[in-house]
């Protein structure tokens, strides 16, 4: 037997397509009846299936093959929080990405407030998608932007960050003195800081 | 010279032990869950760990090119408390998760009735998540327990090529040997083997299905043995392939047993960039 498993190309391989095939069909059974939870450590089918992704289709494909796995049950708020808590880091990140589409309403924002407190990059990326950018309130928003900073997390990751930067005069007070801090370090201000502060400023002023 | 850890409690570790354990050589290494020194009272205190070692320690591990896996169990100590044993029926959903390449450490401490249940049920949950498992023995008494665990293995349904017998000495390596078990030894500064020991045990029992650790934790330990052992090996003799085959091939073959190691990572100077770990770039 191999001991690992990998994809030599881009797609997924022969096994793997088959194995999403059968994940789907038991994820959008799901949505269509959701099954009684007989015991608080006994996950349905297509939920032992969200966890094992990585190994069937590969870790490049984990996200993807997650966020499909959630989309075609049509997880709900409560799931989500199940699954994003029960979840391994790779989990977690995969429900996040998924938030923007199976939540319309702010309620899963504790599950991004989670993920902002981490310090895990690959948690942090996917915590400031669109989901937050239309959801996180203006504090916890100007936070995860400065820990993007502090992290090395791109701020291009950040969605939607010219419109929420825009006019946000306590977002650039927080990134001077950023730049101050670190500049009394004797230490380099991030290029991105640079950007971001650049999108604060208002068109009359620029 | 490549090396995997089978066996190293990196959350009791710093980051310059990552670093160091890079520069010796290491790549890989599987985080075994285990005691903590401090008695849990809680199953949640458990599951938390477990998050643990499947989300933080592997980031911390994959900024310095190290691979990260783990293995989750009840371990034998605390599975006397039965404040913790329920953490018993919640296993089965940590076992599926990708990076969990054994039930372990698992087996005996002080050899009672609830380190029988307990060994004997996750031996199943083994066999049952199509894992291989991490068989400690126990450091009181050990040839009784050696001998008691191998029963119990025998009484299981997991062959005994999916079990390793970890923490193996020169009275012990003959009976586990003849079980058909993988075998397990912890190299350590002034208890369990060194490393001049164990290059007599691998000139008279041969470098097959022989797996070294440092099992490094919050105890005097060192997490380079495994890189010591090494050279040990080169100086008395051992070719460079029998080093690997000890240090990297055979850690590889066992937990490779799972279907679920996963060896490739980024270098990790591509890592260093953004590295939270690094508190900010400074």
């Amino acid at each position: 037997m191999t001991a690992t498993r990998e994809d030599p190309d881009d797609h997924l391989h022969e096994a793997a397509e088959a194995w999403l095939h059968d994940a789907l069909a038991e994820a959008a059974q799901a949505a269509a009846a959701p099954p009684e939870p007989t015991s608080p450590y006994v996950s349905a089918s297509w939920e032992l299936r969200f966890a094992a992704a990585g190994r069937h289709c590969g870790p490049r494909h984990a996200d993807f093959v997650r966020t499909l796995l959630l989309r075609t049950a049509r997880a709900d708020p409560d799931t989500l929080t199940r699954l994003y808590r029960h979840g391994t880091a790779a989990e977690r990140r995969a429900v996040l990405l998924a938030l923007p589409a199976l939540v319309p309403g702010p309620e899963a924002l504790p599950l991004v407030e989670d993920a902002l407190r981490t310090h895990d990059t690959r948690l942090l990326a996917a915590a400031v998608g669109p989901y937050a950018a239309t959801h996180l309130p203006p504090h916890a928003w100007r936070h995860a932007v400065l820990k993007c900073l502090f992290t090395g997390v791109p701020v291009d990751t950040v969605a939607d960050l010219p419109r929420r930067a825009r006019h946000d005069t306590e977002l650039a007070r927080m990134l001077r003195d950023h730049a101050d801090e670190r500049t009394a370090a004797g230490r380099p201000v991030p290029a991105d800081l640079h950007r971001v502060l650049a999108l604060t400023v208002p068109p009359e002023e620029s | 010279m490549r090396i995997f850890d089978p066996h190293i409690h990196m959350t009791s570790r710093t980051t310059d032990d990552y670093q160091a354990m890079y520069d010796a050589g290491v790549r890989a290494l599987v985080e075994p869950s285990f005691w903590l020194g401090q008695p849990r009272t809680a199953p949640a205190s458990f599951f938390d760990y477990f998050d643990s070692l499947l989300g933080w320690e592997p980031f911390r591990a994959a900024q310095y090119g190290i691979a990260h896996h783990c293995t989750l169990a009840l371990n034998p100590k605390e599975a006397n408390d039965p404040r913790c044993t329920p953490v018993l029926d919640a296993l089965p959903r940590y076992l599926v998760k990708d990076s969990v390449v054994a039930v372990g450490e698992i087996g005996y401490d002080s050899m009672t009735p609830a380190e029988d249940t307990a060994l004997a049920a996750q031996l199943q949950l083994a066999v049952d998540h199509g894992l291989p498992a991490l068989v400690h023995t126990p450091h009181r008494d050990k040839l009784a327990g050696l001998r008691r665990t191998v029963d119990v293995v025998r009484e299981s349904h997991l062959p005994p090529e999916r079990v390793l017998l970890d923490h193996l000495n020169e009275t012990t390596v003959k009976e586990a040997a003849d079980s058909g078990a993988w075998l397990g030894f912890s190299i350590y500064p002034d208890t369990k083997m060194d490393e001049d020991r164990m290059v007599a045990v691998l000139r008279s029992h041969g470098t097959e299905r022989v797996l070294v650790n440092s099992a490094a934790d919050w105890g005097r330990s060192d997490p380079l043995k495994t890189r010591r052992v090494g050279d040990a090996m080169l100086a008395a003799g051992f070719t460079d392939d029998d080093v690997d085959q000890v240090l990297w091939r055979n850690p590889v073959a066992f937990y490779g047993l799972s279907g679920r190691l996963h060896l490739d990572l980024p270098s990790p100077a591509a890592l260093h960039e953004g590295n939270s770990v690094l508190r900010g770039g400074e």
